[in-house]
């Protein structure tokens, strides 16, 4: 048997790969929750994100902590654009419209990347990625547990923007009772822009937490999209809460079955419980049930 | 205040309204009145700037607000208590109230929800409940305060004696009399006839997408017609 510092180690490392994992999930959730679409842009997105990154600390020398709040409103701004003017208009109210928009979106960004870039993995370099925190008998990644951190504060801000700003509830209005919220004077097709946004803004945050200790290339964002929607499914389609609870699970479930069953096999948890959730339980552990 | 001339509207290339003319005046409680699916809620619905007019012109308060968008409605005053209530069900009695107040009346929120909760002490105390679980009258009652809300210059309240039972229909017209009383317009769409011009100053008939009778109440309640017209015999 493995010594309870390792499982405990093992277990505290999921955690914060788990953060990571949700911030990507929330984004996800929330454009899912609100304009009940599903958005195959988002691990496209994601990626753009990550080079945004490394081309802030390449190019203009700041580091990925230090572009937190430019590139979340960078990337605010452009979900914004995106949904208002490109995936909104083009919808036509029709949400299978909107699935082959946002993949083909997806598409040209993937291979935009991929002209620009090569399909070179590239990372931010320097030595920041080994810094490490002595914790008792454990030893942790000093920027996975700023980035456990970072991502519990927007996780809680975002909550606390739903619940309690004019906006959130406008969010939140729009998403169950489209014509009610127009005649109180809420233009769904800003509140849509403004989720879709904010979905993006987390990518860009999610980017800045990640890559310290990960690699980019252009198809890196899959990855991490792929497990987002297993999150997703596991905490509810569109609760921020789940998003946060399945994100931590499915990071802890990850890191202990790549201790268990070799690295390799890590991921096999994660689908393990994808399935079984749908079997058992497919509102998922915090969503509604219709 | 509402001014309404020549309005034609409809839905692809169906025609639901052919040729509107009908105006209401402050202080006034006017009806517009017909049975199912004469136009009543399209009517509605392009006022709210939620469907537009395909011809003919809306003033509110001398400002033409045909092709103004629903939020840009709402902040002129025009406020529309929806056919079916449409309230926030996944959200609390007060969060929807103050959501009335999004686009307009926001800074006297607070004085403004006071007044709501002493018309409908019923809010008060189901404040923190969704407001899915309230029942059809609380709901109706939730919709309207909501509209309050907003401090509108003219309510359009569109059958909101649907689906309640005959002792609260009777409270719900007290109410909007007494709503009127404080010296607020109301426009009432209704199919409920009888009760609707007991309250109204002026009614509409509306038939097939036009104005089959107007008048003052007590003349479209004495008109033979009024029978005709709205049983369509």
């Amino acid at each position: 048997m493995y010594s309870p510092a390792i499982v405990a180690e093992a277990m505290v490392n999921g955690l914060m790969t788990g953060a990571a994992y949700a911030l990507v999930a929330l984004g996800l959730t929330l454009v899912y929750g609100v304009l009940h679409i599903v958005n195959f842009a988002h691990g496209a997105l994601l990626t753009c994100a990550m080079f945004a990154v490394l081309g802030m600390e390449q190019g203009l020398g700041i580091g990925p902590y230090a572009a937190i709040l430019p590139l979340g409103v960078l990337f605010f701004l452009l979900g914004y654009a995106l949904q208002r003017y490109v995936i909104g208009p083009s919808s036509h109210g029709e949400d299978r419209n909107t699935l082959l928009v946002t993949l083909g979106i997806s598409i040209v960004l993937e291979n935009a990347l991929l002209a620009a870039f090569r399909s070179d993995t590239r990372t931010l370099g320097g030595d920041m990625g080994f810094d490490v925190v002595e914790l008792g008998p454990m030893l942790l990644s000093r920027p996975r547990l700023v980035g456990c951190a970072v991502a519990l504060v927007v996780a809680a801000l975002l909550w606390l923007l739903l619940a309690r700003s004019d906006t959130g509830r406008a969010i939140r209005a729009v998403a169950k009772e489209r014509f009610g919220a127009q005649v109180v004077g809420i233009d769904p097709r800003h509140i849509f822009a403004v989720t879709f946004g904010i979905g993006c803004a987390c990518l860009a945050v999610a980017a800045c937490l990640l890559l310290p200790t990960f690699y980019v290339n252009p198809r890196v964002g899959n990855a991490f999209v792929l497990v987002a929607f297993t999150i997703v499914v596991l905490g509810g389609m569109g609760s921020v809460v789940g998003a946060l609870v399945g994100g931590l699970v499915i990071g802890v479930v990850e890191s202990l079955g790549g201790l268990l069953l070799g690295e390799s096999l890590g991921q096999l948890g994660i689908f393990l419980i994808f399935i079984l959730v749908l079997l058992l339980r497919p509102t998922g552990l915090f969503g509604a049930r219709a | 205040m509402l001014e309404v001339k020549g309005l034609h509207a409809g839905y692809g290339v169906v025609e639901v309204l052919r040729g509107i003319d009908m105006a209401v005046s402050r202080g006034e409680i006017v009806a517009v009145l017909g049975a199912n699916g004469v136009g009543k809620t399209t009517l509605n619905k392009v006022f709210s700037g939620v469907i537009p007019a395909w011809a003919g012109e809306i003033l509110f308060e001398g400002q033409r607000i045909d092709r103004a968008t629903p939020d840009a409605i709402v902040a002129a005053g025009l406020i529309h208590v929806p056919e079916g209530r449409k309230i926030f069900p996944n959200m609390t009695v007060r969060e929807n109230l103050e959501l009335g107040s999004y686009r307009r009346g926001k800074p006297r929120r607070a004085r403004n929800l006071e007044h709501v909760f002493s018309v409908f002490p019923r809010l008060r105390e189901r404040s923190a409940q969704a407001a899915g679980t309230l029942s059809g009258g609380e709901q109706q009652m939730l919709a309207i305060g909501r509209g309050m809300m907003a401090e509108p210059n003219l309510l359009i309240l569109d059958e909101p004696s649907l689906g309640l039972s005959p002792l609260l229909v009777e409270e719900m017209f007290t109410l909007i009399r007494r709503l009127n009383a404080d010296g607020l317009p109301i426009l009432l769409v209704e199919q409920n006839v009888v009760q609707s011009l007991e309250i109204a100053s002026r009614a509409y008939i509306l038939e097939n997408g036009l104005f089959a009778l107007s008048g003052s109440a007590a003349e479209v309640s004495g008109n033979p017609e009024l029978r005709r017209a709205y049983l369509g015999m």
